[in-house]
């Protein structure tokens, strides 16, 4: 009968418990009853706990990923996730990467940055960006990716390999913390930060609205229940705040890109002024090199451009006020797609645009190491 | 163009490529003419198309069909969801809301405005004696401009012969409160 004792037979009195494989059900059950035995079901159907604590170890499994190497890539993550995948990624490469707090969100959560360094003392950077605009998921996820990129590449890559020996890498994944957990939690269309706004019921404020250039101009909007609302001030935003304090802190950072979606463009200053930059052919050239580099991988097509030609005016943006403190190289990417999915782009996207995107960071990166200034 | 008194007129040579099948291709030119000064007109658009469009009746009555044939109106929310997954059998759904959407985009758009079709909130079919499908519709559009995100209402009406139709749409108010 193939029956599996899960209580053996001890003595007289004491129960016995018996796993019984199907065909066997009823030939024991008769048996039973023309002994007088009584039996009760404990469980009814063993193969369904079977498949339900499978699939709960499977989910279990995902949500604490014991290495990097284990992280899945190809999917949308929590906060709390992304803020575990960082101290994995340092722990496994103390001599490459470390965490830095560069201040607290409204809601008071840490903001972190990571650091990629092969050493010597304030050498000159470049800042990534993502996930300033918390509803453009493919941005901060395509950080994610970045940062285990870099580790991958860091020695067997030339061109990284490169970069890294002349310059540090800072990557923050997460930019406006309090709008991702937000559109986890309530509203997956939330776009700014999260701060009340005084004599009104509306909250948060354009974090790329918010930065000392043209701050208040046209291209942004003096309504605190607006999408593109400014904020009572430049750099009112925590947020944005922590990020100007430390580019003008470290003083050397020569390279930087905020990436945002979606559109497929790449963009240079300026947003908030029709005059064009003075570095606006080098910079447009950049751009062209990135671009078709992105492109060469699956065929994706950008345009490119000044903020204010290619795609609106915008005022307080944050390239406008990074070029304006010196930072030559100053780039805004829109990701995947042209509207399609737009902000909804499926998880299968994700690494595909972060690889496209990668070969476009990378141009830029190797234009700034070869033209320090 | 410019034209005096009258509004801004545009040229457009297009490549319409098919959502279900990037190789296929048909190129189409058209003149968009953006009236001055009243917003609330819709653009005049004229469209001619250098070739034919595929052949889609057999999906069409499938899905037909099979809606036709439900015992309980069909009712769904977030498509696509928020990791961007569409259950394949929303698919058309989803595509039928695309067309619709188009619909009230042209009604809305001036030469300041982007809209694209960001989520369907809430979908419900209602049921109707005659033989056109009636789905009610709450979706979220994207104007990229503003960066707005605006729920709109529509109900539209689709048959495989006679096409869609948006047979009433109307804005909805944002909550201030989210």
């Amino acid at each position: 009968l193939q029956l599996d004792f899960w209580l053996s037979p001890r003595g007289l009195g004491d129960p016995v418990d018996i796993r019984v494989p199907f065909p066997s059900l009823q030939p024991l059950k008769a048996h039973l009853e023309a002994n007088g035995i009584s039996y009760s079901i404990m469980i009814e159907d063993v193969q369904t706990l079977v498949d339900h604590e499978q699939m709960e170890m499977l989910r279990s499994r995902r949500g604490l990923p014991l290495s990097t190497n284990t992280f899945d890539y190809a999917t949308y993550h929590s906060l709390d996730e992304i803020y575990a995948f960082m101290d994995l990624l340092v722990a496994e490469n103390p001599n490459l990467v470390s965490k830095l707090e560069i201040g607290r969100s409204t809601e008071n959560r840490p903001l972190y940055v990571l650091k990629f360094s092969k050493g010597g003392t304030n050498r000159p950077a470049v800042w990534i960006d993502t996930g300033i605009h918390s509803r453009e998921w493919v941005t901060q996820a395509s950080g994610v990716w970045f940062a285990k990129k870099i580790v991958l590449d860091h020695e067997n890559d030339e061109g990284l390999a490169s970069i890294l020996d002349k310059m540090d890498i800072f990557l923050e994944i997460v930019t406006n913390p309090d709008g991702f957990v937000f559109t986890q939690t309530q509203n997956r269309m939330w776009r700014k930060t999260r701060s009340r706004n005084s004599g009104s019921i509306c909250i948060g404020v354009d974090p790329n609205r918010n930065w000392d250039a043209g701050f208040g101009g046209p291209g942004a909007s003096g309504n605190p229940c607006s999408e593109t609302y400014h904020g009572p001030y430049a750099n009112s935003e925590p947020e944005v705040k922590s990020i100007v304090d430390f580019v003008k802190n470290h003083g050397n950072i020569k390279a930087f890109v905020s990436i945002h979606s979606y559109s497929q463009l790449l963009l240079y200053p300026y947003g908030y002024t029709r005059t064009p930059v003075p570095d606006q052919k080098e910079l447009h050239q950049i751009s062209e090199k990135a671009v078709a580099a992105l492109s060469s991988l699956y065929g994706t097509n950008y345009k490119y451009g000044s903020i204010i030609t290619t795609i609106y005016q915008a005022s307080g943006g944050t390239i406008d006020w990074t070029y304006n403190q010196g930072i030559k190289y100053s780039f805004t990417f829109e990701l995947r797609d042209t509207g399609r999915y737009g902000f909804l782009l499926p998880a299968k996207q994700i690494v595909p645009t972060a690889q496209e995107t990668w070969l476009a960071l990378k141009v830029i990166m190797l234009h700034a190491r070869d033209h320090l200034y | 163009q410019d034209i005096d008194d009258v509004g801004h007129k545009y040229y457009l040579e297009l490549v319409l490529e098919d959502v279900l099948d990037k190789d296929s291709t048909v190129n189409c030119t058209a003149e968009v003419l953006y009236h001055l000064g009243n917003n609330n007109i819709a653009p005049d658009v004229q469209v001619s198309l250098e070739g034919e469009l595929k052949n889609t009746d057999e999906a069409d009555n499938i899905f037909y069909h099979r809606i036709k044939s439900l015992e309980k109106e069909l009712v769904a929310e977030n498509i696509p969801d928020s990791y961007g997954n569409v259950p394949p059998e929303m698919e058309p759904i989803h595509l039928l809301a695309w067309v619709a959407s188009g619909y009230v985009i042209w009604q809305n758009s001036t030469e300041n405005t982007e809209f694209h079709l960001a989520q369907i909130k809430h979908v419900k079919q209602v049921k109707r004696s005659d033989e056109y499908l009636e789905f009610d519709y709450m979706i979220l559009l994207h104007e990229m401009v503003s960066q707005e995100i605006i729920p709109w209402q529509m109900t539209v009406l689709w048959h495989p012969q006679h096409g869609v139709q948006v047979t009433q749409d109307s804005r909805q108010p944002k909550h201030a409160s989210e």
